[in-house]
């Protein structure tokens, strides 16, 4: 069996470990050694050394960004360790599905990096909907608190970390740092300017790190197993394993941890079972909405950073959504435009405005209603919204319709050649 | 007004907060669990405890889409209409919805049974198509196990929490 660093211990049927059983396989011992025995320095190249990639979508190496942390000057005030746990891209349950089963590896997660990063006070930024985590994390908090591995004594050390569970109203953008950082302060999520970056000026004016719930997972076993272990658990240049998932009709949509640089193939056809009976694979956005599109000449790339990047394209979440036969590929990006129009935060005109016109020419050309014209002018509208605005949030929904308008160009045209959608009678 | 157990909670929630205002979005949540709803004299209620104005706090209330500002039915159904359930039929579950309560998407029944919305992906795409039923996801839907939910729902007095048990969930 290949080696894991975030769900060994998991329970099969996802029920979610105690204290005593995340104890028992080593738990909270590297939350000790974090604050009782390495400097916050030594913490950071450990982690810059083992090669861990952000995996809420954007890959930033994490120990890179905890050295941007300034140190401590003695200025009053808190400094902050705030975990993303928004997770409201599209197609995207791995979060979730890693602290159900195992809320106290958050924990610890969080505790090492807070060690690093000399963190005193910690949120946990949950997306409102996660019901079944809020009860598990609320449960999880109160028996770290207990122990005495949170609050005054964090990891057993002479100094504090306090951790908080803050519960989002629900808004797309709140998953965007810095409109994450505005709802935590019970503002609207509109995102802020960069510079200057949260670790400068984050949550109330202070220091702050985001990291995003499996980038923190993974600290416990870099710890336990060291930087060179887990470089070597990847298959290609990017290290580590990854939470992959897929959705859509495949056989077995499930969520697993596997080998950074799984190709897309070996995703869908090996540990999700393949297409349901008499669907065929179409497409795959790899990871989220907010990815381009693979066809099926893209089914042999490794799923890893570096790989997509070099074509182009993104790995995002690493949670696919595959796209099968029966599905007008014109609905779909009608479905997807639906999506970031409603949450589009409305802070920038080009994507406020663009995005539901975007949708609107979508609709027509599936519904039957285009004017000539209109897939010129929407080709035009998606090259003007993404580089004209204030955060990536636009950039990413640009994304699928770019790449979908020139994956289904065929579509398209059949669509716009007869005047409605070949499916529809 | 707001009543004594409402001040001691938000008063406690304060204890983590640099600021006041900094409670307006968990404020909100809090008093809608009780109230049901965000009607405009909670609102200005609650932004006189946050020294805030009330246009302000309904610009913060407005914006996010787990506040109500309309009273909502017994239990809200949240249908997710995102990619993942788009591609497994959701957009067509929440049209059946539409037709078979007699209300559009954003509306409540007559009988103050259901309110009906739209939302964006529940993260459970594993199960879809997926719908919220309060705070309990249901996934795995179709049109008949939807039909069996509402019946159930019927005698259901209370909001779902996420762990509520269900014959049909």
């Amino acid at each position: 069996m290949a080696e894991l660093a975030l769900t060994r211990h998991r329970h099969p049927d996802g029920t979610p470990r105690s204290l005593a059983e995340y104890t028992r396989t080593g738990g909270y011992l590297q939350a000790r050694r974090a604050w009782q025995q390495l400097t916050p320095a030594e913490l950071v190249q450990l982690v810059s050394r083992s090669g861990l990639r952000g995996r809420g979508g954007a890959g930033f190496p994490t120990g890179k960004k905890w050295s941007f942390m300034p140190p401590p000057d003695g200025s009053p005030g808190h400094r902050y360790l705030i975990c993303n746990f928004d997770e409201m891209e599209p197609g995207t349950y791995k979060d979730r599905f890693l602290v159900e089963g195992d809320p106290h590896l958050l924990i610890e997660g969080m505790l090492i990096a807070a060690a690093a990063c000399q963190c005193d006070t910690g949120y946990i930024f949950l997306r409102g909907e996660y019901g079944v985590v809020r009860e598990r994390l609320t449960r999880a908090l109160a028996e770290a608190e207990q122990a005495g591995w949170i609050g005054a004594h964090a990891g057993g050390s002479d100094r504090p970390f306090r951790l908080h569970l803050h519960l989002s109203a629900g808004r797309y953008i709140c998953g965007e740092e810095t409109g994450l950082l505005n709802a935590l302060e019970g503002r609207r999520a509109n995102p802020r300017a960069k510079p200057p970056f949260p670790v400068q000026v984050g949550a109330w004016g202070r220091p702050s790190v985001v990291n995003n719930v499996e980038t923190l997972g993974n600290l416990p076993a870099i710890l336990r197993e060291g930087p060179d272990w887990y470089r070597g658990l990847g298959r290609g240049a990017d290290a580590g394993t990854k939470l992959y998932a897929a959705s859509g009709r495949v056989r077995r949509p499930h969520c697993a941890e596997l080998p950074l640089g799984i190709t897309l193939r070996e995703l869908v056809f090996e540990e999700m079972g393949g297409m349901q009976e008499g669907r065929r694979f179409v497409a795959a956005l790899p990871g989220g909405g907010s990815t381009r599109f693979l066809g099926e000449d893209g089914l042999d790339l490794p799923l890893d950073f570096g790989s997509l990047q070099a074509a182009g394209l993104s790995l995002g979440t690493g949670t696919a959504i595959v796209v099968d036969d029966g599905v007008c590929p014109v609905d779909l990006l009608r479905n997807l435009a639906q999506f970031y129009a409603r949450e589009s935060c409305g802070w920038c005109t080009p994507c406020r405005e663009g995005l539901p016109w975007v949708e609107g020419l979508l609709r027509g050309i599936e519904e039957g209603t285009a004017r000539p014209g209109d897939l010129e002018l929407l080709e035009e509208q998606l090259g003007l919204i993404g580089p004209n605005t204030f955060c990536a949030f636009a950039l990413g929904a640009v994304q699928p319709l770019a790449s979908g308008l020139q994956l289904f160009h065929q579509d398209f045209a059949e669509h716009l050649r007869l005047g409605r959608c070949p499916r529809r009678r | 007004m707001l009543s004594d157990q409402e001040q001691g909670e938000l008063t406690a929630l304060l204890a983590h907060c640099p600021d006041r205002r900094s409670l307006a979005i968990d404020g909100l949540v809090l008093l809608q669990r009780g109230r049901g709803w965000i009607a405009d004299d909670t609102l200005r209620e609650l932004a006189a405890f946050l020294d805030m104005t009330p246009v302000e706090l309904d610009s913060i209330a407005t914006f996010y889409s787990r506040i109500y500002r309309r009273p909502v039915g017994r239990h809200v159904l949240a249908v997710c209409d995102s990619v993942s359930c788009f591609l497994l039929g959701g957009e067509r579950l929440l049209s059946w919805l539409e037709r078979r309560l007699g209300i559009r998407a954003g509306q409540t029944t007559p009988d103050g049974l259901f309110t009906l919305l739209p939302t964006v992906c529940l993260g459970a795409c594993d199960r879809a198509p997926n719908l919220l039923v309060d705070e309990r996801l249901v996934g795995d839907l179709s049109e008949d196990k939807l039909e069996r939910l509402l019946t159930e729902l019927a005698d259901q007095p209370d909001r779902l929490g996420p762990e509520a048990e269900l014959v049909h969930g």
